[in-house]
Protein backbone atom coordinates (compact mmCIF):
# COMPACT_ATOMS: atom_id res chain seq x y z
CA UNK A 1 0.00 0.00 0.00
CA UNK A 2 2.94 2.45 1.11
CA UNK A 3 4.62 1.28 -2.14
CA UNK A 4 2.00 2.05 -4.42
CA UNK A 5 1.28 5.55 -2.81
CA UNK A 6 4.73 6.58 -3.69
CA UNK A 7 4.83 5.71 -7.17
CA UNK A 8 1.57 7.44 -7.68
CA UNK A 9 3.33 10.81 -6.08
CA UNK A 10 6.29 10.13 -8.45
CA UNK A 11 3.32 9.85 -11.03
CA UNK A 12 2.12 12.92 -10.61
CA UNK A 13 5.36 14.99 -9.89
CA UNK A 14 6.38 14.71 -13.38
CA UNK A 15 2.84 15.52 -14.74
CA UNK A 16 2.80 18.43 -12.79
CA UNK A 17 6.28 19.69 -14.29
CA UNK A 18 5.48 19.64 -17.76
CA UNK A 19 2.50 21.78 -19.54
CA UNK A 20 0.22 21.40 -22.73
CA UNK A 21 2.04 22.53 -26.12
CA UNK A 22 -1.13 24.62 -26.99
CA UNK A 23 -0.42 27.14 -24.36
CA UNK A 24 3.12 27.44 -25.84
CA UNK A 25 2.09 28.17 -28.95
CA UNK A 26 -0.24 30.50 -28.37
CA UNK A 27 2.39 32.42 -26.77
CA UNK A 28 4.61 31.72 -29.02
CA UNK A 29 2.26 33.21 -31.23
CA UNK A 30 0.97 36.11 -29.62
CA UNK A 31 5.27 37.33 -29.16
CA UNK A 32 5.20 37.22 -33.00
CA UNK A 33 1.56 39.34 -33.67
CA UNK A 34 2.66 41.71 -31.03
CA UNK A 35 6.00 42.14 -32.88
CA UNK A 36 4.31 42.55 -36.04
CA UNK A 37 2.18 45.27 -34.01
CA UNK A 38 5.26 47.00 -32.60
CA UNK A 39 7.35 47.05 -36.33
CA UNK A 40 3.85 48.69 -37.33
CA UNK A 41 4.29 51.64 -34.98
CA UNK A 42 7.44 51.89 -36.87
CA UNK A 43 6.16 51.44 -40.19
CA UNK A 44 3.44 53.91 -40.15
CA UNK A 45 5.42 56.20 -38.05
CA UNK A 46 3.11 57.27 -35.49
CA UNK A 47 4.80 59.89 -33.26
CA UNK A 48 4.29 61.96 -30.11
CA UNK A 49 2.31 59.88 -27.00
CA UNK A 50 0.43 57.55 -29.36
CA UNK A 51 3.99 56.28 -30.70
CA UNK A 52 5.16 56.20 -27.19
CA UNK A 53 2.31 54.56 -25.46
CA UNK A 54 2.11 51.92 -28.24
CA UNK A 55 5.75 50.96 -27.78
CA UNK A 56 5.78 50.61 -23.77
CA UNK A 57 2.17 48.34 -24.07
CA UNK A 58 3.55 46.10 -26.59
CA UNK A 59 7.25 45.92 -24.95
CA UNK A 60 5.39 45.06 -21.38
CA UNK A 61 3.03 42.73 -23.15
CA UNK A 62 5.80 40.93 -24.72
CA UNK A 63 7.69 40.75 -21.87
CA UNK A 64 4.66 39.55 -19.43
CA UNK A 65 3.99 36.68 -21.64
CA UNK A 66 7.81 35.77 -21.90
CA UNK A 67 8.32 35.93 -18.32
CA UNK A 68 4.88 34.76 -17.32
CA UNK A 69 5.36 31.55 -19.32
CA UNK A 70 8.31 30.80 -21.35
CA UNK A 71 10.16 31.77 -18.00
CA UNK A 72 7.49 29.82 -15.90
CA UNK A 73 7.23 32.41 -13.42
CA UNK A 74 3.20 32.27 -13.65
CA UNK A 75 3.38 28.60 -12.32
CA UNK A 76 6.11 29.14 -9.70
CA UNK A 77 5.54 29.57 -5.71
CA UNK A 78 4.99 33.70 -4.64
CA UNK A 79 8.34 33.39 -2.62
CA UNK A 80 10.29 33.02 -5.88
CA UNK A 81 7.89 35.32 -8.17
CA UNK A 82 8.46 38.22 -5.30
CA UNK A 83 11.83 37.90 -4.44
CA UNK A 84 12.60 38.49 -8.41
CA UNK A 85 9.85 41.35 -9.31
CA UNK A 86 10.09 43.92 -6.03
CA UNK A 87 13.44 44.77 -7.29
CA UNK A 88 12.33 46.53 -10.38
CA UNK A 89 10.59 49.04 -8.17
CA UNK A 90 14.32 50.27 -7.62
CA UNK A 91 14.72 50.15 -11.15
CA UNK A 92 11.61 52.45 -11.56
CA UNK A 93 12.72 55.18 -9.10
CA UNK A 94 16.52 54.80 -10.48
CA UNK A 95 14.08 55.64 -13.66
CA UNK A 96 12.49 58.97 -12.32
CA UNK A 97 15.61 60.18 -10.62
CA UNK A 98 17.86 60.10 -13.77
CA UNK A 99 14.54 61.52 -16.07
CA UNK A 100 14.78 64.62 -13.16
CA UNK A 101 18.31 64.72 -14.07
CA UNK A 102 18.15 64.76 -17.80
CA UNK A 103 15.87 67.58 -17.69
CA UNK A 104 18.23 69.68 -15.59
CA UNK A 105 20.84 68.83 -17.65
CA UNK A 106 19.22 70.00 -21.20
CA UNK A 107 18.34 73.00 -18.96
CA UNK A 108 21.70 73.78 -18.64
CA UNK A 109 23.21 72.94 -21.30
CA UNK A 110 21.23 75.17 -22.97
CA UNK A 111 21.36 78.40 -20.98
CA UNK A 112 24.74 77.95 -21.23
CA UNK A 113 25.43 77.33 -24.61
CA UNK A 114 22.43 79.46 -26.45
CA UNK A 115 22.14 82.07 -23.47
CA UNK A 116 25.12 82.28 -22.46
CA UNK A 117 24.89 81.78 -18.76
CA UNK A 118 24.84 84.86 -17.03
CA UNK A 119 21.10 86.07 -16.70
CA UNK B 1 8.00 23.70 -11.18
CA UNK B 2 3.96 24.15 -10.13
CA UNK B 3 2.81 22.34 -6.54
CA UNK B 4 5.93 20.97 -4.99
CA UNK B 5 5.38 18.54 -2.43
CA UNK B 6 7.22 17.78 0.18
CA UNK B 7 6.54 14.56 2.99
CA UNK B 8 5.32 16.05 6.24
CA UNK B 9 4.64 19.56 4.75
CA UNK B 10 1.98 21.55 4.19
CA UNK B 11 2.38 23.85 1.23
CA UNK B 12 0.28 26.75 1.39
CA UNK B 13 -0.61 28.68 -1.37
CA UNK B 14 -0.40 32.60 -2.24
CA UNK B 15 1.16 35.00 0.15
CA UNK B 16 0.32 33.31 2.92
CA UNK B 17 2.47 30.44 1.73
CA UNK B 18 5.36 33.02 0.94
CA UNK B 19 5.45 34.21 3.90
CA UNK B 20 5.66 30.64 5.75
CA UNK B 21 8.22 29.60 3.31
CA UNK B 22 10.41 32.66 3.40
CA UNK B 23 9.81 32.31 7.27
CA UNK B 24 10.66 28.01 6.91
CA UNK B 25 13.44 25.98 8.09
CA UNK B 26 16.32 24.99 5.61
CA UNK B 27 15.26 25.87 1.99
CA UNK B 28 12.80 29.41 1.26
CA UNK B 29 12.15 28.05 -2.45
CA UNK B 30 10.42 25.20 -2.27
CA UNK B 31 10.70 22.67 -4.88
CA UNK B 32 12.88 24.61 -6.80
CA UNK B 33 16.19 23.49 -7.87
CA UNK B 34 19.47 25.18 -6.31
CA UNK B 35 20.44 25.90 -9.89
CA UNK B 36 17.32 27.45 -11.17
CA UNK B 37 17.31 29.60 -7.72
CA UNK B 38 20.96 30.92 -8.77
CA UNK B 39 20.18 31.46 -12.59
CA UNK B 40 17.39 33.32 -11.07
CA UNK B 41 19.70 35.55 -9.16
CA UNK B 42 21.77 35.89 -11.77
CA UNK B 43 19.17 37.01 -14.29
CA UNK B 44 17.99 39.68 -11.46
CA UNK B 45 21.22 40.90 -11.19
CA UNK B 46 22.23 40.71 -14.91
CA UNK B 47 18.53 42.94 -15.26
CA UNK B 48 20.20 45.84 -13.05
CA UNK B 49 23.47 45.77 -15.23
CA UNK B 50 21.35 46.36 -18.83
CA UNK B 51 18.87 48.87 -16.90
CA UNK B 52 21.89 51.33 -16.19
CA UNK B 53 22.78 50.77 -19.44
CA UNK B 54 19.45 51.89 -20.57
CA UNK B 55 18.76 54.09 -18.11
CA UNK B 56 22.33 56.00 -18.85
CA UNK B 57 21.21 56.05 -22.33
CA UNK B 58 17.75 57.79 -21.84
CA UNK B 59 19.87 60.09 -19.67
CA UNK B 60 22.49 60.50 -23.12
CA UNK B 61 20.38 60.64 -25.22
CA UNK B 62 17.44 63.37 -23.14
CA UNK B 63 20.13 65.73 -22.28
CA UNK B 64 22.29 66.61 -25.31
CA UNK B 65 20.74 69.52 -27.34
CA UNK B 66 22.35 68.06 -30.73
CA UNK B 67 19.34 66.47 -32.61
CA UNK B 68 19.27 62.59 -31.90
CA UNK B 69 20.15 60.52 -35.04
CA UNK B 70 16.30 58.86 -36.69
CA UNK B 71 16.72 54.90 -35.99
CA UNK B 72 14.45 54.42 -38.42
CA UNK B 73 16.38 56.06 -41.33
CA UNK B 74 19.95 54.59 -39.75
CA UNK B 75 18.63 51.49 -39.68
CA UNK B 76 17.06 50.85 -42.91
CA UNK B 77 18.28 48.19 -45.35
CA UNK B 78 17.19 48.23 -48.91
CA UNK B 79 15.33 45.46 -50.26
CA UNK B 80 14.83 45.16 -53.90
CA UNK B 81 16.15 48.75 -54.43
CA UNK B 82 13.55 50.57 -52.07
CA UNK B 83 14.79 51.42 -48.19
CA UNK B 84 12.66 49.70 -46.06
CA UNK B 85 12.85 51.30 -42.10
CA UNK B 86 14.08 48.78 -39.36
CA UNK B 87 13.86 45.56 -41.33
CA UNK B 88 17.08 44.20 -40.21
CA UNK B 89 16.17 44.79 -36.78
CA UNK B 90 12.60 43.27 -37.35
CA UNK B 91 13.87 40.39 -38.61
CA UNK B 92 16.43 40.21 -36.19
CA UNK B 93 12.98 40.44 -33.16
CA UNK B 94 11.32 37.41 -35.14
CA UNK B 95 14.65 35.00 -35.12
CA UNK B 96 14.89 35.83 -31.37
CA UNK B 97 11.76 34.94 -30.65
CA UNK B 98 11.64 31.66 -32.98
CA UNK B 99 14.78 30.51 -30.77
CA UNK B 100 12.47 31.59 -27.25
CA UNK B 101 10.18 29.36 -28.73
CA UNK B 102 12.23 26.11 -30.22
CA UNK B 103 13.75 26.72 -26.55
CA UNK B 104 10.24 26.57 -24.29
CA UNK B 105 9.42 23.49 -26.30
CA UNK B 106 12.99 21.91 -25.52
CA UNK B 107 12.31 22.48 -22.09
CA UNK B 108 9.15 20.68 -21.93
CA UNK B 109 9.61 17.74 -23.97
CA UNK B 110 13.00 17.19 -21.71
CA UNK B 111 11.04 17.32 -19.00
CA UNK B 112 8.87 14.60 -20.76
CA UNK B 113 12.23 12.48 -21.40
CA UNK B 114 11.81 12.93 -25.11
CA UNK B 115 15.36 12.91 -25.64
CA UNK B 116 15.59 13.32 -29.67
CA UNK B 117 12.81 16.17 -29.18
CA UNK B 118 14.28 17.72 -26.39
CA UNK B 119 18.11 17.37 -28.36
CA UNK B 120 17.07 19.00 -31.93
CA UNK B 121 15.30 21.72 -30.07
CA UNK B 122 18.10 22.86 -28.07
CA UNK B 123 20.01 22.04 -31.39
CA UNK B 124 17.38 24.79 -33.54
CA UNK B 125 17.46 27.44 -30.81
CA UNK B 126 21.35 27.64 -30.89
CA UNK B 127 21.12 27.58 -34.53
CA UNK B 128 18.59 30.63 -34.15
CA UNK B 129 20.98 32.31 -31.94
CA UNK B 130 23.57 31.92 -34.08
CA UNK B 131 21.77 33.59 -37.05
CA UNK B 132 20.95 36.17 -34.66
CA UNK B 133 24.49 36.76 -33.94
CA UNK B 134 25.45 36.85 -37.59
CA UNK B 135 22.83 39.32 -38.56
CA UNK B 136 24.11 41.34 -35.67
CA UNK B 137 27.24 41.27 -37.26
CA UNK B 138 26.17 42.45 -40.12
CA UNK B 139 24.51 45.45 -38.88
CA UNK B 140 27.61 46.59 -37.03
CA UNK B 141 30.01 46.18 -40.11
CA UNK B 142 27.10 48.28 -42.19
CA UNK B 143 27.20 51.04 -39.31
CA UNK B 144 30.73 51.21 -38.77
CA UNK B 145 31.47 51.43 -42.92
CA UNK B 146 28.95 54.61 -42.71
CA UNK B 147 31.56 55.96 -40.57
CA UNK B 148 29.35 55.36 -37.01
CA UNK B 149 32.17 55.57 -33.83
CA UNK B 150 31.37 55.49 -30.45
CA UNK B 151 32.62 59.36 -30.36
CA UNK B 152 30.86 60.40 -33.67
CA UNK B 153 28.64 59.33 -36.51
CA UNK B 154 27.37 61.30 -39.62
CA UNK B 155 23.49 61.40 -38.65
CA UNK B 156 23.33 63.50 -35.46
CA UNK B 157 24.00 63.89 -31.68
CA UNK B 158 27.72 62.26 -31.53
CA UNK B 159 26.41 59.93 -27.46
CA UNK B 160 24.39 57.85 -30.56
CA UNK B 161 27.44 55.51 -31.22
CA UNK B 162 28.65 54.88 -27.93
CA UNK B 163 25.41 54.21 -26.78
CA UNK B 164 24.61 51.89 -29.43
CA UNK B 165 27.89 49.86 -29.72
CA UNK B 166 27.53 49.16 -25.61
CA UNK B 167 24.12 48.18 -25.40
CA UNK B 168 23.58 45.78 -28.45
CA UNK B 169 27.49 44.88 -28.07
CA UNK B 170 27.13 43.47 -24.69
CA UNK B 171 23.48 42.07 -25.57
CA UNK B 172 25.38 40.06 -28.47
CA UNK B 173 27.82 39.07 -25.93
CA UNK B 174 24.85 37.58 -24.07
CA UNK B 175 23.20 36.10 -27.14
CA UNK B 176 27.18 34.78 -28.58
CA UNK B 177 27.62 32.98 -24.73
CA UNK B 178 24.03 31.20 -24.49
CA UNK B 179 24.69 29.98 -28.20
CA UNK B 180 27.94 28.30 -26.67
CA UNK B 181 25.89 26.54 -24.18
CA UNK B 182 23.03 25.87 -26.29
CA UNK B 183 25.86 23.78 -28.47
CA UNK B 184 26.86 21.65 -25.57
CA UNK B 185 23.41 21.34 -24.14
CA UNK B 186 21.88 20.03 -27.54
CA UNK B 187 25.20 17.34 -27.50
CA UNK B 188 24.80 16.67 -23.82
CA UNK B 189 20.86 15.92 -24.37
CA UNK B 190 21.62 14.04 -27.58
CA UNK B 191 24.11 11.73 -25.47
CA UNK B 192 21.59 10.59 -23.19
CA UNK B 193 23.33 12.65 -20.04
CA UNK B 194 20.26 12.80 -18.81
CA UNK B 195 18.76 9.89 -18.84
CA UNK B 196 18.76 6.78 -16.71
CA UNK B 197 19.50 8.90 -13.54
CA UNK B 198 22.01 11.37 -15.47
CA UNK B 199 25.73 11.51 -15.94
CA UNK B 200 27.78 13.20 -13.65
CA UNK B 201 28.93 16.45 -15.48
CA UNK B 202 31.87 18.57 -15.08
CA UNK B 203 33.63 19.99 -11.32
CA UNK B 204 30.60 18.04 -9.37
CA UNK B 205 29.79 15.17 -8.26
CA UNK B 206 26.15 15.53 -9.47
CA UNK B 207 23.99 13.72 -12.03
CA UNK B 208 22.53 15.33 -14.34
CA UNK B 209 18.87 16.13 -14.76
CA UNK B 210 16.50 17.41 -17.48
CA UNK B 211 16.28 20.76 -15.03
CA UNK B 212 19.30 21.81 -16.58
CA UNK B 213 17.55 22.06 -19.52
CA UNK B 214 15.09 24.11 -17.79
CA UNK B 215 17.91 26.57 -16.54
CA UNK B 216 19.28 27.13 -19.25
CA UNK B 217 16.35 28.24 -21.11
CA UNK B 218 15.90 30.68 -18.24
CA UNK B 219 18.89 32.31 -19.62
CA UNK B 220 17.74 32.11 -23.27
CA UNK B 221 14.55 33.41 -22.75
CA UNK B 222 16.42 36.43 -20.50
CA UNK B 223 18.53 37.47 -23.69
CA UNK B 224 14.77 37.57 -25.51
CA UNK B 225 13.16 39.66 -22.95
CA UNK B 226 15.92 42.44 -22.83
CA UNK B 227 16.10 42.25 -26.67
CA UNK B 228 12.23 43.23 -25.96
CA UNK B 229 13.56 46.35 -24.09
CA UNK B 230 16.72 46.96 -26.28
CA UNK B 231 14.29 47.04 -29.19
CA UNK B 232 11.65 49.26 -27.73
CA UNK B 233 13.81 51.76 -26.39
CA UNK B 234 17.05 51.71 -28.64
CA UNK B 235 15.30 50.98 -32.41
CA UNK B 236 11.19 52.16 -32.12
CA UNK B 237 11.89 54.77 -29.31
Amino acid sequence: MENTDQINEKDKKTEASTHKIGIYLWIWGLLFVLSFFSYMVDWYQFQGMLRWSLILFFMFAKAGLIMAFFMHLFWERYALVNVLLWPMTAIACFIFLMAAEFQYTLFTRMFYFFVGGAA
Amino acid sequence: MSDPKIDGFELKPGFRGMASDTGSDQTMFKGVHWGKAMMWIFLLSDTFVFSCFLISYMKGRGSTPAEWPNPSEVFALDAFGVPVPLLLIALMTFVLITSSGTMALAVKYGYEKNRKMCGWLVLATAVGGLTFVGMQAYEWSKLIHEGVRPWENPFGAAQFGSFFFMITGFHGFHVSIGVIFLFIYAYKVFAGHYENGGKRGWFTTMKGDYVEIEILGLYWHFVDLVWVFIFAFFYLW
